[in-house]
């Protein structure tokens, strides 16, 4: 297990971590990840896009062009572009609702993101789900859940037909620290844990259950929720992309190796509020501003420029593409048609003819 | 003709599907090591091994949630609660994921999952173990539900149900396992969302499911001996529910009465007894009665449960009623 330099957490008691106190970074350099020099670059530009979609979206979404609920992601992004760049891009992802990032990273197109956002047919669920429910399972990337908690059974149910079938696909199921407190996660862990299904649950510990801080919603140590099942588990250092793919690298490894579950609690940050509608009245700004600090992407960005990967000219060039194709997404979401009147009847049941009550 | 028990033909027709399609499995409480709380698995284990036939934790979210995700990803799994009163603490995972994922993702995603057990009452078990959930599980889109009320359609049915690439809610009885018809050795299926005409008759029409019917059924034969013929509709499913055959049925009859185990308030009763008026409302002799349990939950003491269930003294009340007899 990582060692803190400091242990800002009574053994019995969660609380939020300062940034100053996450879990040692890896010492390790991309070569030594088996990060190629040209995939650095599409690290950073994975990240890049979600910040940029994001800061777009929520543009749009102050401006009126579509309703619902955004929960945005920013801050978290090295959790969902590290993950998919340690597992297969077969292994199967679900997540909660904040889902926008890893949507994204599992191959959901910008245009097809903020379609959804729109509630638009071009969206990624046809706009039947929204922001909170974006799907796209020919990516393998399987929602967009906003139940707290109650995807977590699913993620041990894709694992188990993975299993059953001897495929060697792995499933991997992230969450926010709120849902660490629901029965979903116990009855899944135990289920998986009995079963040995090949599944790895995430906890993104952002420190806040909606404006609830963790020392406020949960007893005890997150991570410290797999021990009463023998779970293996352990911290990771969640603005830190390498750190990330470290460690998701080796537990993926271990989970297709030994088929048996895994628990990981990556600390994190959301710099954004819970939804649109969040002021932030529960937290500082010095906290915030101490994690914009180390912030994931531009610490990508201090790395690639200080060994000589890429050049600020580089790095200029990405992110000029990223904005195009954010700007492109969102022409490509004001020009895509809404779903017409009679798609309200469409996919509630498999059939076409169902015949529904009227 | 060989004579089968309910409980009998809902193995048989699991065994013949796992049979048939490596895909299809079945977990739930007890369904394996001990056979079945109610002996609905008995054999299974023996046959099909541990692989397919699993023992679950009590832990209703989570094998009923473990079984959405495996439907999602391809398999097709039969979820067996020893009760459905057991399935409210994992009832999310039906009403919010089962129901629902398919419409979220735009049509990306089928589940074709049976969940299946007893339901509704079964003599003093109290209030918690007697709730009979047809109106409540048909009130949600996305679900088909399945309410047999005899062996031969319960396993044309149940059959169906596994095939069918949507979830399916499929209710049986504590008290109907033991219960024995003539069920062929050849294999069939029924189609789901089909009602049956069990009794021919001209005067009322009467429409009861599952458990209900067989009270409907000796109400109809008391009438019969007084000279008033019932024509009896067992609708099967409940959803999609057979409103036709009812409807032509009530055209005839112009008197109808709905029997079912669930509370009144926005039950099947109440469901059927709207389409009727809408459809059927200048054909109608007298106003839709309906015999439910009543408003209340199910109480222990003898006597008072025997008020609280639906008898048939209640349901010849109810044709006196819309007859005009009394």
């Amino acid at each position: 297990m990582t060692k803190r330099k400091k242990e800002p957490i009574n053994s019995r008691t969660a609380s939020i971590i300062r940034a100053t106190d996450l879990p040692a970074a890896t010492k390790k350099n991309h070569k030594q990840l088996g990060i190629s020099d040209d995939d650095l670059g599409v690290l950073y530009r994975s990240m890049y896009l979600q910040r940029r979609f994001e800061e777009r979206a929520m543009q749009m979404y102050q401006k009126g062009k579509f309703g619902g609920f955004l929960h945005l992601y920013i801050g978290q992004e090295a959790v969902s572009t590290g993950t998919a760049y340690a597992l297969q891009e077969e292994d199967d992802f679900i997540t909660a609702y904040r889902d926008h990032g890893l949507g994204l990273v599992k191959g959901i197109t910008a245009n097809e993101s903020m379609a959804e956002l729109f509630g638009k047919e071009g969206g990624c669920s046809r706009g039947k789900g929204g922001s909170m429910h974006y799907f796209k399972t020919e990516k393998h990337f399987w929602g967009g859940h906003a139940i707290v908690g109650a995807h977590l059974p699913l993620a041990a149910g894709l694992a188990f037909a993975n299993k059953y079938r001897g495929e060697d696909r792995i499933a991997i199921c992230f969450f926010g620290d709120g849902a660490i407190d629901q029965g979903a996660l116990n009855e899944s862990f135990n289920l998986a844990q009995l079963w040995k299904l090949p599944v790895i649950y995430v906890v993104e510990n952002n420190g806040y259950s909606m404006g609830t801080a963790v020392q406020r919603h949960s007893a005890g140590r997150l991570m410290d929720r797999a021990k009463a099942y023998g779970m293996k588990h352990d911290e990771v250092n969640g603005m830190d992309l390498f750190s990330v793919i470290d460690k998701f690298s080796k537990v993926a490894k271990d989970v297709r190796k030994t088929g048996e579950p895994w628990f990981l609690e990556v600390i994190t940050y959301r710099y954004r509020g819970h939804s649109m509608s969040d002021p932030g009245n529960y937290r500082t700004k010095e906290e915030l501003a101490e994690y914009k600090r180390i912030d994931p992407i531009e610490r990508l960005k201090i790395y690639v420029l200080e060994n000589g990967h890429l050049t600020e000219k580089e790095l200029d060039a990405i992110n000029e593409e990223v904005e195009k194709e954010v700007l492109e997404s969102i022409d490509f979401a004001e020009n895509s048609p809404f779903p017409p009147e009679e798609q309200l009847y469409e996919d509630v049941y498999v059939e076409k003819d169902f015949p529904f009550l009227r | 003709m060989p004579q089968k028990q309910f409980r009998e033909v809902i193995r048989d027709a699991i065994q013949e599907e796992m049979d048939r399609d490596e895909t299809v499995f079945v977990m739930g409480e007890e369904v394996a090591e001990y056979n079945g709380a109610y002996k609905a698995t008995q054999g299974l284990l023996d046959r099909f091994g541990e692989k397919r036939v699993i023992d679950t934790p009590i832990s209703e979210l989570g094998f009923a949630g473990l079984g959405v995700g495996a439907a999602m990803n391809g398999l097709r799994p039969i979820v067996e609660f020893m009760t459905f009163n057991f399935a409210l603490v994992g009832v999310d995972q039906i009403i919010n994921n089962a129901a629902k994922i398919r419409y979220m993702s735009g049509g990306q995603i089928k589940i074709p999952i049976v969940f299946r057990g007893p339901n509704g009452s079964a003599g003093q078990l109290g209030a918690t173990h007697s709730v009979s959930f047809e109106s409540m599980y048909a009130h949600f889109p996305g679900l088909i539900v399945i309410h047999p009320s005899e062996p031969y359609d319960a396993k044309g049915l149940l059959k169906s149900a596994i095939r069918n690439d949507n979830p399916v809610i499929f209710l049986e009885s504590e008290q109907m396992y033991g219960m024995k018809q003539e069920v062929p050795e050849e294999e069939y299926l029924l189609p789901i969302g089909e009602a049956e005409i069990k009794r021919k008759g001209n005067d009322v029409t009467v429409v009861a499911d599952g458990k209900m019917y067989h009270v409907a059924r000796t109400a109809a034969d008391q009438l019969a001996k007084e000279g008033v013929e019932v024509e009896l509709i067992d609708p099967r499913t409940i959803k999609p529910f057979d409103m036709k055959t009812v409807i032509e049925s009530v055209k005839k009859t112009n008197r109808c009465v709905v029997v079912d185990e669930s509370h009144p308030f926005g039950g099947v009763a109440a469901e059927v007894g709207f389409q009727i008026q809408r459809d059927a409302f200048d054909y109608l002799d007298a106003p839709v009665q309906r015999v439910t349990i009543p408003d209340v939950p199910a109480p222990f003491s003898r006597p008072l449960f025997d008020a609280w269930l639906p008898n048939p003294s209640q349901v010849i009340d109810a044709v006196n009623t819309v007859t005009y007899r009394k």
